[in-house]
């Protein structure tokens, strides 16, 4: 479902996608399921879209927060 | 026939302003040119008498009852037909015109039953009113002629009877089938004293083409079409005006009763959706509400593996309440949560999404929206501004190109779909975009000028195709892009590169180039350009991809913001547009406002009392998923069906399963409630009052015909729930839940009980702005302020067929039932479709040695269901095509966890699946088939 979701917008600059997909993710997903995304991205994020690892660890941010 | 008499004009309005003055026995009348005699007689308060003429169908002039004589004109013309002129002067009873009528109605009633007493229709009958109204007295002719009364009857029809030695051949019935409903099925056969309706050439009606909308029975001026209610039951006394509970189109109804016993339904002339037709379902498929399967009282068990056991209403809401609460303090305040109805009123919506947030404590509530429009709210939203359809139904009238796309009218939405082919007939062009030939294709009168047989699953290809063929033939409505939009210019490259050109998709979507770019132009070049569309658009892993790709092209070519044109979603089921405006999905309030918006949380937190979490919570999959992860424990299901309508089975059920407590509130006990804990009996909506909104942003209201048959009203148990739980929710009446609706909800500011009385219905946003309602939206500007092209890159789905899985299957609706079947399967609708067929083209059936009518299985990756298959060059080689109505098929069976990306709604339309012919024992499933009917019939 992640990597759909920066699928979606992987028309977009890479920096500009992160954001795009950290906001849809913070604005459409129970907090338990950015935990659970957060948890996977920072055990290795196997298979994950690097937009989405972008997005959930914006300036080395790790504790699973979407970006604004 | 009614027995509400709405006014009837004879002929139909003609659009103007009133221009021709005319006088009619002395009474000066002005009307628009055009105008039937007989109608500026009415209009001016005179009814001249008629059988063959009513005003929703053009004047026939056959029954020479209205005549009427007009200064300086020779003869005596029929007033149907005669339009009004200038300074015309007409007089309706001269004893002339009295004369000739009483002749007429002699002549009519030597060959016509005189049973008035016993007739079905007496007190209802036209011709009975007219020998009144011409004053006949006597019938010199006699009865011993040659007439036509040892006529057979044909009750093949589950719902009416056609008796045609009473019929006199008016036609209005053979009219009201081509004009009104658009099938043509029935016909006047012979000639002369011969002649006589026939529903085909020598077929019983059941055995015809006709689709049971019911016009023809209310067309006919006596008892020759009747309904078998009424034969059965007598005529009804009172009569209550409502709202259909079936689809999206949101039909009104009278509902004429005999006491508190529903005798028939009778199509609204005043209903804004319908205007005073119906379909089979809102005509005559009302019996379940009083189907003997019906649950009136609430039961509970320890475990699903237990017996049910009957409670009193105090136990059962203390069951839930106490176990809700145990659940959260056992496992977190998130563990809980519910999912809304679209079948249930806007009033119900609210107060279950109310519950959740105030008095569950957190967000987790979602409607089963999810699973069919959730794209369409993310789409137009992101490109309009508002998560609505842009047009009332009557703008189809003035379209001149028609697109639809994902959409199967006269199946899913078949009062709209008449009103679409009314249009077609009148000259405007189709264009479908269906992998299937739906009827819409060609049918009588109606043939589609560009029929697009897609490969599943690339929409989003085909509609960056036809963008692309606008954007590099210059076709863009260049002024409107400039003022009214933004994002257009990055839009714009992306659709005219070279991969999203027809010649280029042409591989992927199977559809020929120069097909594709015909249709384009023609969408693009025409004054007016609608698009209409269904699940078929929705239900795919981009099914939010293509409704934006669908706003983007209408708005490239200016087709947004007046009559004729907009980018319209059929809604499937009654109240999926209300059930999504009334909050219930997990991140929005009422009228789609966000739950992190300070100031929106603040205004429901005050009126509540309550702390709202600025959190989304769970949608449908996601409940699910936490379910079997051990983290949500406890749902309370309103009005869905969840076991029998969501995909892949195995997963839901698992998930509910899991669940501690699983409340189900509903008619029957369904799929779902064979996983429940508590079952709390619902209410049928001829037990409720409240509203419903349609796919056009229609708020009818719904009113009870009768006290609901548990004794309490749904909303009434929800908030007894919350109250338990420590949050009382006290209303005396829905019409209190609306103005908490309007109170917080600027879109409905305008909206109330009294309001809906007055007006009718409302479209909304009404508030200030609008007092009276917005049938067309974006009219100057977008909501949003200036519309957002977005791009909308075209990614196949992650389904994939293969050697194994080698065809894709849909699925979709069939006209007799509906959704998952439980109140249609308890009709007699069951006639026509007593079960889930496998439609699949010859070819694929001669390769696999399938023949029609064959038990055959249907293999997915995550399942595998028995049904019988129905060969059928409707569908193109390589897809199969399925309903979901019946219960012992379970073609959700084999539907997979694909999903939108933005939304989640399920991708029901891709299925990877292989189809064989089923083992001989197979057979015992058409058994079952036919016991299951038999059970909800009898």
């Amino acid at each position: 479902m992640a990597n759909d979701i920066a699928a979606a917008f992987g028309h977009l600059p890479d920096e500009q996608a992160a954001e795009a997909v950290a906001g849809h993710i913070q604005r459409f997903w129970d907090p338990r399921m950015r935990a659970r995304l957060a948890e996977f991205v920072d055990g290795g994020a196997e298979g994950l879209s690097p937009v989405i690892v972008a997005a959930l660890r914006p300036a080395g941010r790790t504790d699973g927060t979407a970006g604004d | 026939m009614t027995l509400l008499k709405e006014p009837d004009f004879g002929t139909p309005e003609r659009p103007g302003e009133p221009t021709v003055s005319v006088e009619v026995d002395g009474l000066p009348v002005a009307v628009p040119e055009g105008t039937s005699v007989m109608r500026a007689a009415a209009l001016a308060g005179i009814d001249i008498p008629k059988l063959c003429a009513t005003d929703s169908l053009d004047a026939f002039g056959s029954c020479r009852l209205c005549v009427v004589e007009i200064d300086g004109r020779r003869g005596t013309p029929a007033s149907c037909t005669t339009p009004a002129a200038d300074g015309m002067r007409v007089r309706t009873q001269t004893p002339k015109v009295e004369k000739l009528r009483q002749g007429v109605m002699e002549l009519y009633l030597s060959d016509h039953p005189l049973d008035c007493l016993t007739c079905p229709a007496n007190g209802d009958c036209e011709l009975q009113d007219m020998a009144g109204v011409v004053g006949l007295r006597q019938v010199r002719y006699g009865y011993e002629g040659e007439n036509h009364l040892d006529a057979e009857a044909d009750r093949s029809n589950p719902y009416f009877d056609f008796d045609p030695s009473k019929c006199i051949v008016c036609s209005r019935c053979v009219r009201a089938c081509g004009e009104v409903q658009g099938t043509f099925a029935l016909t006047i056969e012979g000639r002369g004293f011969d002649s006589k309706v026939s529903p085909g050439a020598g077929e019983l009606f059941m055995d015809s083409e006709c689709v049971s909308c019911g016009a023809c029975v209310q067309a006919c001026p006596t008892s020759t079409l009747q309904e078998r209610s009424v034969v059965e039951l007598g005529m009804p006394t009172r009569s209550v005006v409502t709202t259909c509970a079936y689809c999206g189109v949101g039909c009104s109804f009278k509902a004429e009763l005999r006491g508190d016993e529903l005798v028939r339904m009778v199509p609204y002339k005043d209903g804004g959706a319908n205007e005073g037709h119906s379909c089979v379902k809102g005509r005559f498929a009302f019996g379940y509400a009083t189907h003997p399967d019906r649950v009136l009282k609430p039961m509970v068990r320890e475990r699903i593996t237990d017996p049910w056991r009957e409670v009193e209403w105090e136990e059962a809401i203390r069951t839930v309440a106490r176990g809700m609460r145990s659940i959260q303090e056992r496992h977190g305040s998130g563990a809980i949560g519910a999912i809304t109805s679209s079948r249930c009123t806007n009033e119900e919506v609210y107060v279950v999404q109310k519950m959740v947030r105030a008095a569950f404590g957190n967000n987790n509530v979602d409607t089963c929206a999810r699973v069919c429009h959730s794209p369409t709210g993310y789409g137009l939203k992101q490109t309009f501004g508002e998560s609505a359809g842009t047009q009332d139904f009557r703008s189809v009238a003035q379209a001149d190109v028609i697109v639809v796309i994902g959409a199967n009218p006269t199946d899913g939405h078949p009062v709209f779909a008449s009103r679409m082919k009314r249009r077609l007939r009148e000259g405007a062009r189709l264009v479908v975009i269906d992998p299937r030939r739906i009827d819409l294709v060609r049918s009588p009168h109606i043939e589609a000028a560009h029929h697009l047989q897609l490969t599943p699953s690339t929409n989003v290809a085909v509609i960056n195709a036809m963008a692309h063929v606008v954007v590099t033939e210059d076709l863009v409505d260049k002024s409107f892009v400039a003022d009214r939009c933004e994002g257009f210019a990055e839009w714009a490259e992306f659709v005219s590169r070279p991969e999203n050109s027809p010649e280029a998709t042409e591989s992927i979507t199977r559809v020929p180039s120069e097909e594709l770019r015909a249709a384009a132009r023609l969408y693009a070049r025409a004054p007016n350009g609608a698009i209409y569309y269904g699940l078929g658009v929705t239900e795919h892993s981009q099914g939010s991809t293509m409704v934006m790709g669908m706003a983007n092209l209408a708005m490239a070519c200016g087709n947004i913001g007046r009559d004729g044109v907009g980018v319209n979603p059929l809604r499937g089921q009654n109240n999926v547009q209300g059930s999504c405006d009334m909050g219930s999905f997990p991140h929005e309030f009422t009228g789609y406002r966000h739950v992190s918006d300070d100031a929106v949380r603040t205004v429901f937190e005050d009126l509540w009392g309550r702390t709202i979490l600025a959190e989304p919570g769970l949608r449908i999959p996601n409940m699910f998923d936490a379910a079997i992860d051990g983290s949500f424990r406890g749902l309370f299901v309103h009005g869905e069906d969840i076991a029998q309508s969501d995909p892949n089975l195995k997963h839901v059920t698992a998930a509910l399963e899991a669940m501690e407590l699983v409340v189900v509130q509903d008619l029957f006990l369904n799929e779902t409630a064979k996983f429940a804990h508590v079952f709390l009996p619902g209410a049928s909506f001829l037990e409720k009052d409240g509203t419903f909104t349609n796919a056009e942003r229609r708020v009818n209201r719904v009113r009870a015909v009768m006290k609901p048959k548990t004794g309490k009203h749904e909303w009434q148990i929800v908030c007894e729930i919350a109250a338990a739980m420590g949050y009382p929710m006290e209303y005396d009446h829905p019409g209190q839940i609306m103005d908490e609706i309007a109170q917080v909800t600027p879109t409905f500011r305008g909206i109330s009980y009294a309001s809906l009385d007055k007006l009718g219905s409302i479209q909304w946003p009404c508030n200030e702005e609008a007092p009276e309602g917005t049938p067309t939206m974006h009219v100057d500007e977008f909501v949003r302020g200036k519309g957002r092209f977005v791009v909308t890159t075209y990614l196949p789905t992650n389904e994939r067929t293969t050697s194994r899985f080698p065809l894709v299957l849909t699925t979709g609706r069939i006209l007799s039932q509906y959704n998952v079947g439980a109140q249609t399967r308890r009709t007699g609708n069951v006639a026509w479709h007593p079960e889930d067929l496998l439609e699949l083209h010859p070819h694929d059936a001669e390769v696999r040695g399938i023949g029609d009518g064959d038990m055959v299985t249907l293999t997915s990756r995550v399942g595998e269901t028995t049904l019988r298959a129905r060969v059928s060059d409707r569908m193109p080689p390589g897809v199969v095509y399925t309903t979901f109505h019946h219960p012992v098929t379970g073609a959700n069976v084999v539907t997979t966890e694909n999903s939108d990306w933005a939304t989640n709604c399920p991708e029901y339309k891709v299925t990877a699946v292989q189809v064989g012919l089923a083992h001989p024992l197979a057979g015992r499933a058409a058994d079952r088939v036919q016991d299951d009917r038999h059970a909800v019939v009898d």
